[in-house]
């Protein structure tokens, strides 16, 4: 199938799906991405959402979308996508439904729900097959509660319940669970990871994602100022460094086979990313903590050895 | 119109088939799963035009229900006891969303001891999240509930979900004579499904369950739904007066049984009440102005019905399958609640029994009615009893031997060398 990609920033679309002036707060990594994908998937579309910020983006009576809301519950966002999805095949199939009245169904949460408490209904949802778009905005904590750790939380991110002390001076000791291949091993259609600071990678990735039926899936690093304890005028930089460190792979996988759609041509070293970053300040000041900006190097390294020696072989 | 002998579970799920429902997301658990069954092997076979999906619980069961209901199909589910319990946040958030789901639920004693036989603490615990409930006694009520149900449900004026009680084991495995109506019959009375109301489409954008913040729009929601439950009341007469045109079978909120010239009153729910029924016989027989009402509707809580029912008593014995740790029995607490108030009341009586699947035996009733009259001597009522015979003493004593704790003194939680010991006296 010929699918138009576009070819630079210009040729994003111009239509808005998600009015200004939403509750979220200023430079919302999350919201910049989000209002990119609304540009693809369209107005023809139910948003399923999950307790999480993204839940008081609409609050009674106003809402910013131009399309259906649903707000479920922290665990079942994608049980909800299964009976709205459901119920549309059906009414249709039995004519009370014009086929033009159908909506595509989209999945919203963040990382606490899609790593954690709702990672049972994903996992059902893909194991069914659902038609939907699931959205993660990842910002790696529990950032509606006020940022505390996640099965998304960085090794060695300072947060409400890993707070820096004497006895653990590193902040969280665990390491982020892996969604992408959590999700992969599913072998969904459509798998990829975005950024707010690459919107033609991730205009694409929807584009490309449409011709799919079956579980269309998107995690989103998403910037979060208040959590990360970062000046809002810096979200996109930071995504963008995430992207440039490596920390961030932006990638696809179609029907599990996974290919790497930004690579940097030179990686920057991590140091650039933690740094000016609050949750990561303790690496630095008092002390610098060297063992650990280097284990946190090494992960980074290690996963790009594997994928440039995995995808070279291929070559 | 047919004659089957039907178990609960075939007779729920008869009435499943007769409503034509579209959509029937399902999770198994034990006794429940011969609903689920019978509905998957009709789908499987084309007998009915219905899509089934198995969830990955009953959360998940439960959400997808709602949403679809949301979406504008009707739908079924049915679970029990842990299975509701698990899904019981998406109770609150279903009846919520105003959605008019049926889902019946197969009553069973909740962990910890695990066991599989009924009481009612699963469905009592959820009579706060603005689900209807009718408690069925029978298998022809199971059958005919789920047609009253959608009726209610979708009715405008409602437009709340609605549980369906049934006991497990004692109900949805027993065989009854179930009158199974014809579908054109049953079109009369429950037509095909086209709401109204707003649901999700591409010309009608809608948010649904959005965020309240700041109290007044969750106050006034809130109330809205506790109005359209309390109006039910008034729509459920309506609905089973014409089914009782149709049918020629109709049930009340309440069902009074011996009870017109009743001095003595049971009150008890579900499949339970038919030995209550026996035993109000025995009494009468025994000279006993002995009575018995049984409460069909739960949510809302038919009020009028009890009190005009009960008020001229003397006594008046609540039988609670179900126990409130820390309180004693809850359906004992609701009918004082409506009573205190009335300047004639009859003396209240709790006795807690049949917890667990433990059935309620002849002797058991006997020890209430000799209660009841014994409190109507003294004036006082008392609370609560625990119902326990003598023979159940002897084998709890076998098995905590068994289990190597029979050696030590439990004796003082036993009470009186009476064939029925009692608990929780003050």
């Amino acid at each position: 199938m010929n699918i138009t990609t576009i070819k630079s920033i210009k040729d994003i679309p111009q239509e808005e799906n998600l009015s200004p002036g939403t509750p979220t707060c200023a430079g919302c990594g999350g919201l910049l991405s989000l209002r990119h994908c609304l540009k693809v998937l369209g107005e023809k579309i139910v948003v399923v959402n999950a307790a999480g910020c993204f839940t008081l983006l609409a609050v009674y009576p106003f809402t910013p979308f131009k399309s259906s809301w649903l707000y479920t519950a922290m665990a079942c966002a994608p049980a909800g996508a299964q009976g709205i999805r459901d119920a549309l095949d059906i009414l249709i199939r039995k004519g009370r439904l014009d086929s033009k009245e159908n909506l595509k169904v989209v999945v919203l949460t963040g990382d606490g729900v899609a790593y954690d408490i709702g990672l049972a209904s994903t996992s059902g949802a893909l194991y069914r097959n659902l038609d939907f778009y699931y959205i993660c905005s990842d910002n790696e904590a529990y950032g509606n509660t006020g940022f505390q750790s996640s099965g998304a939380t960085p090794f060695a991110s300072k947060t409400g319940t890993t707070p820096i002390g004497r006895i653990s001076p590193t902040g969280l000791e665990l390491s982020k669970k892996n969604l992408f291949e959590i999700w992969r091993s599913h072998t969904p259609p459509y798998l990829a990871t975005i950024s707010p600071a690459h919107p033609v990678d991730l205009i694409n990735k929807f584009k490309k994602a449409e011709q799919y039926k079956g579980p269309k899936l998107f995690i989103n690093l998403s910037p979060c100022p208040a959590g990360w304890v970062t000046d809002p005028s810096h979200s996109a930089k930071f995504a963008r460094l995430a992207v440039d460190t490596g920390i961030w792979a932006l990638k696809e996988a179609i029907y599990g086979e996974v290919k790497h759609t930004v690579v940097p041509k030179s990686f920057k070293p991590v140091e650039e990313y933690l740094k000016g970053q609050g949750r990561f300040a303790h690496l630095f000041k008092p002390v610098r903590q060297e063992e650990t900006l280097k284990r946190i190097q090494e992960m980074v390294d290690q996963y790009w050895d594997n994928v440039c020696s995995r995808e070279s072989r291929k070559r | 119109m047919i004659k089957e002998m039907l178990t609960g579970n075939a007779a729920a799920a008869w009435g499943v088939r007769l409503a034509e429902v579209d959509y029937v997301p399902a999770y198994p658990i034990t006794p429940q799963t011969e609903i689920i069954e019978m509905l998957a092997r009709w789908i499987s076979n084309g007998d009915v035009d219905t899509k089934f999906v198995t969830l990955d619980s009953e959360h998940s069961m439960i959400t997808a229900a709602g949403a679809a209901s949301a979406t504008g199909v009707r739908v079924f589910t049915a679970t029990s006891s842990q299975g509701l319990l698990y899904g019981f946040e998406m109770l609150y958030t279903v009846a919520g969303w105003r959605v008019p789901l049926v889902m019946v639920n197969v009553s069973r004693a909740l962990s910890s001891p695990i066991t599989l036989e009924p009481d009612h603490n699963d469905i009592l615990a959820a009579r706060d999240a603005g689900f209807l409930q009718i408690h069925c006694e029978t298998c022809q009520e199971v059958l005919d509930s789920v047609l009253i149900a959608y009726r209610l449900a979708e009715d405008e004026r409602v437009l709340l979900p609605v549980l369906i009680n049934m006991d497990g084991f004692h109900l949805s495995f027993t065989r009854e004579p179930v009158e199974v109506p014809d579908r054109e019959q049953v079109v009369r009375f429950l037509p095909p499904y086209r709401p109204k109301h707003a649901f999700f489409k591409a010309s009608q954008p809608m948010a649904q369950g959005t965020a309240v913040i700041g109290g007044s729009g969750y106050s006034y929601f809130k109330y809205q739904m506790h109005f359209a439950s309390m109006g039910a009341l008034d729509v459920y007469r309506e609905v089973s007066e014409e089914f009782g045109r149709l049918f020629g079978r109709s049930y009340n909120t309440t069902e009074g049984y011996m009870i017109d010239d009743a001095e003595y009153i049971l009150i008890m729910t579900n499949s339970f009440s038919t030995l209550g029924k026996a035993a109000v016989k025995r009494a009468r027989e025994k000279g006993v102005k002995a009575g018995l009402l049984r409460l069909r509707l739960l949510r809302p809580f038919p009020e009028l019905g009890i009190k005009e029912a009960i008020r001229k008593a003397k006594a008046v014995a609540i039988v609670d399958q179900n126990i409130s740790v820390g309180k004693g029995g809850i359906l004992y607490s609701e009918i004082s609640s409506v009573m205190y108030n009335e300047k004639e009341r009859p003396l209240l009586l709790s006795f807690i029994g049949g917890l667990g699947g433990k059935t309620i035996s002849s002797e058991e009733f006997e020890f209430i009615f000799d209660r009841m009259i014994e409190a109507v001597d003294t004036g006082v009522g008392k609370v609560p009893y625990l119902l326990y015979t003598e023979m159940e003493w002897k084998e709890m004593e076998k098995l905590k031997n068994v289990a190597g704790k029979g050696n030590k003194n439990y004796s003082n939680c036993r009470g009186e060398t009476h064939n029925i010991t009692e608990h929780g006296k003050e």
